[in-house]
């Protein structure tokens, strides 16, 4: 069986699925839109969380807050599933398949066997569609490739089933019900207000203070942990800023993409304006990736080098705190 | 970012014919999305990560010959896994994979368990005892 499925590409996943399904469920919403009446922008810095023999630096927020956050202020209803035993979850999908329904996975990165060898990584958040069952072969839409393509029994299987943090337990998940209308415009302002309040916290584990925090530790590390290990947590950052994924900027441009649809919808211009600030902002990270990636290129032993990388953290830091405390009053 | 100044570098992206998309600007100011084969400064990131697993993996063999420790570290590394995802791979506490890296600990252990590593490992039982990598 084959479910007549739109496959786009996003440039994340999980804003992905959540377009893909709702424009199969007749709503046309935007990538952007997903991620920022979701809420999914952030910074933290977990130092006390090691993945990859590094600490945790994110530029989103957690797996599943996006669609969960977006459901509840457009007002849809999701339907989500975990197993414990792997038939029964495969039973579970395959009659949703049945019933013309297709669903969004968590899978685990590491087994997808279409990923080049270089990218898969024990990364448990990875999100997918699954549209239909041909020959025993499974059809899969996984929004960051350009194309559809399959998995057979197994290897859905195991990667349903993928184990370490964030396990996606064969978890499986779909929108159940929808209002006539979305109110749009209630959720945009939603969202913005909670991105605009975890931005500023005033905890040292996310937003601008998490900026900070790191731009300090980089000052620090190369005397405390020597400059092999400064160079990998630093190429952490970048790899976690600019992957696949981010859409670039550490998610900053989908963000000033988001502002922009947001303002023209709104009929605001001070959004449309603060949508070109963004723009710049993610500039300003995107440079602070280039100088990074040379420090450890180079391996340049002059400390100086990680002191002006810490500088342009502080000086995005202190950009991005004005902004969100501006962008609080536009809507 | 400007669509004409998306970077499109060489990447490791090219060989299984996946493009990343990235959100720029048009002319007019407007966002669009744009693919992009690669950028450099990830791919350099990306590159030390996997230099750092292969130190990894050399590291551990040579304890693996020193009788220093026990292969399941060594495919641990190779499955570009930690403590905490084997552990959870195989079901068994980390203290005692743990344990099980220590050689002599290694060699006493039942069958049962040799084929949980050994599954995980996707290798038979015997590459997983007679250790030539």
């Amino acid at each position: 069986m084959e479910i007549d499925f739109a496959h786009k590409q996003s440039a994340h996943c999980e804003n992905g699925v959540v377009s893909n399904l709702m424009r199969h469920n007749g709503f046309e919403v935007s990538e952007p839109m997903v991620f920022g009446i979701g809420s999914g922008l952030l910074f933290s810095y977990l130092p006390f969380i090691k993945v990859d023999h590094a600490p945790v630096f994110t530029y989103r927020v957690l797996p599943g807050l996006i669609f969960n956050r977006f459901a509840k202020r457009v007002g849809i209803k999701v339907k989500r599933e975990k197993f414990k035993n792997t038939k029964v979850a495969k039973e579970r999908l395959d009659e949703n398949l049945r019933n013309n329904n297709p669903v969004g996975l968590q899978v685990g990165v590491y087994n997808l066997i279409y990923f080049p060898d270089e990218y898969r990584f024990h990364f448990n958040a990875h999100n997918m569609v699954v549209y239909g069952k041909k020959e025993g072969n499974y059809l899969i839409s996984d929004p960051v490739m350009e194309n559809v393509t399959t998995l057979t029994e197994k290897q859905l299987e195991k990667v349903r089933f993928a184990k370490g943090a964030f396990a996606p337990k064969g978890h499986i998940y779909y929108p159940i019900s929808f209002p006539e209308k979305l109110d749009m415009e209630k959720a945009i302002v939603k969202g913005i207000k909670q991105t605009c309040r975890d931005m500023t916290a005033p905890v040292p584990l996310v937003g601008v203070k998490a900026m900070k925090w790191v731009a300090s530790n980089i000052r620090k590390w190369p005397k405390k942990l020597g400059a092999k290990r400064t160079n990998h947590y630093l190429g952490q950052i970048v790899r976690m800023q600019e992957e696949i994924g981010t859409g670039g900027g550490g998610f900053r441009y989908i963000y000033a993409a988001f502002l922009q649809e947001a303002g023209k919808l709104l009929n605001n211009k001070e959004l449309l304006e603060l949508s070109k600030q963004m723009t710049e902002i993610g500039d300003q990270w995107r440079d602070f990736a280039l100088d990074a990636s040379r420090i450890y290129k180079n391996r340049s032993a002059e400390n100086d080098g990680y002191n002006l990388i810490a500088n342009q953290l502080d000086a995005i830091a202190k950009r991005e705190e004005l902004f969100f405390k501006t962008l609080k009053k536009a809507v | 970012m400007k669509k004409n100044e998306v970077p499109q570098d060489e990447s490791k992206l090219e060989k299984a014919n996946i493009k990343d998309m990235v959100y720029a600007v048009d002319e007019n100011g407007d966002y669009v999305t744009e693919l992009s084969t690669g950028w450099n400064p990830k791919t350099i990131a990306l590159d030390n990560a996997i230099k750092q697993i292969e130190e990894r993996i050399t590291a551990a063999k040579e304890r693996v010959l020193n009788n220093e420790s026990s292969p399941l570290e060594y495919y641990m590394e190779v499955n570009k896994m930690d403590l905490p995802i084997l552990a959870s791979y195989v079901g068994i506490w980390k203290w005692r994979v743990k344990r099980h890296f220590k050689p002599s600990v290694f060699k006493k252990l039942n069958q049962k368990t040799l084929e949980k590593y050994a599954d995980v490992f996707d290798i038979s039982i015997e590459d997983l005892q007679q250790f030539k990598a």
